[in-house]
């Protein structure tokens, strides 16, 4: 239960976060992202922020033996650059470039309402879907 | 631009408060592709948090909402067939690529991991050339 508790809460502190940043506008996004263009920085500012706390943080929790409410830390292992991951990220990385929406702004967007930001929410989850499929 | 900048610097401190708050207390990493992907099979793994911290999102942009005088500016330029091409991509390739700007951008490069500097370089570079593409029609 405390798990979920927290859960909810991380997810509030980020939402909040992604809307402070302007990171859930996907215009801001693909401002940052058009360097040959009038260049938006801000994207850089939000990377540097979010890396400050938990490139402070994230070393010093891992040396604890558990986290406060589980029983062992769920931190990936695999350290091969392979095929999947160059591929899925270049997929992702048209993705986002054609829209300017990542998974994380994508949901948060979806508090605002607009039709296009529901449209692109139910095809992500589709292509989660289908690769959930394309495992099993 | 009519935004500070020091409010994307604050928003970002908030995200990494976000992802400390996760790691430091249910031993996990923030990657919003691997909760929200891992949605389609929570009926079977019984793995309930993803979906409070899902419902979190939606919930503190609400907050957000409802404090910010005026509308939020959210502006989707990209047209309705683009953006289900894209939103299929963005599901795929995050989790065939296991992350996305929050998993591999946030957490992975803060545990020094290879895997994740690799691919958010590759998904930087890939979206910079995509939106250059797109400018040229």
């Amino acid at each position: 239960m405390h798990t979920n508790i927290i859960a909810l809460v991380s997810g509030i502190i980020f939402g909040i976060g992604l809307c402070v940043s302007q990171m859930v506008n996907p215009a801001v996004v693909i401002g940052f992202l058009d360097v040959t263009g009038d260049w938006d920085p801000r994207l850089a500012f939000v990377m540097i922020g979010a890396l400050l706390v938990t490139g402070t943080s994230f070393p010093l929790i891992l040396k604890r033996r558990q986290p406060l409410c589980a029983a062992e830390f769920s931190v990936p292992a695999n350290k091969v650059v392979d095929r999947p991951l160059v591929l899925g990220a270049v997929l992702f990385g048209i993705g986002w470039g054609l829209s300017g929406i990542c998974p994380g702004p994508a949901v948060t967007a979806l508090a605002f309402g607009l039709e296009k930001s529901v449209i692109f929410a139910v095809a992500m989850f589709a292509g989660m879907g289908l690769f959930k499929r394309s495992r099993h | 631009m009519t935004q500070p900048l020091w409010e994307a610097f604050i928003g970002g401190i908030l995200i990494g408060i976000a992802a400390t708050v996760m790691l430091l207390f249910n031993g996990r990493i923030t990657g919003n592709s691997g909760i929200i992907g891992g949605l389609w099979t929570i009926r079977k793994d019984k793995q309930h948090w993803r979906m409070f911290y899902a419902a979190g999102l939606i919930i503190g942009a609400g907050i957000y909402g409802s404090l910010h005088p005026g509308p939020v500016p959210l502006v989707i330029n990209a047209p309705v067939p683009a953006l289900i091409i894209a939103g299929f991509l963005v599901g795929y390739g995050t989790r065939l690529g296991s992350g996305c700007t929050a998993g591999h951008g946030v957490c992975g490069i803060a545990r020094l991991s290879k895997r994740s500097i690799a691919a958010t370089l590759i998904f930087m570079s890939t979206a910079v050339v995509t939106v250059w593409i797109v400018k040229q029609f």
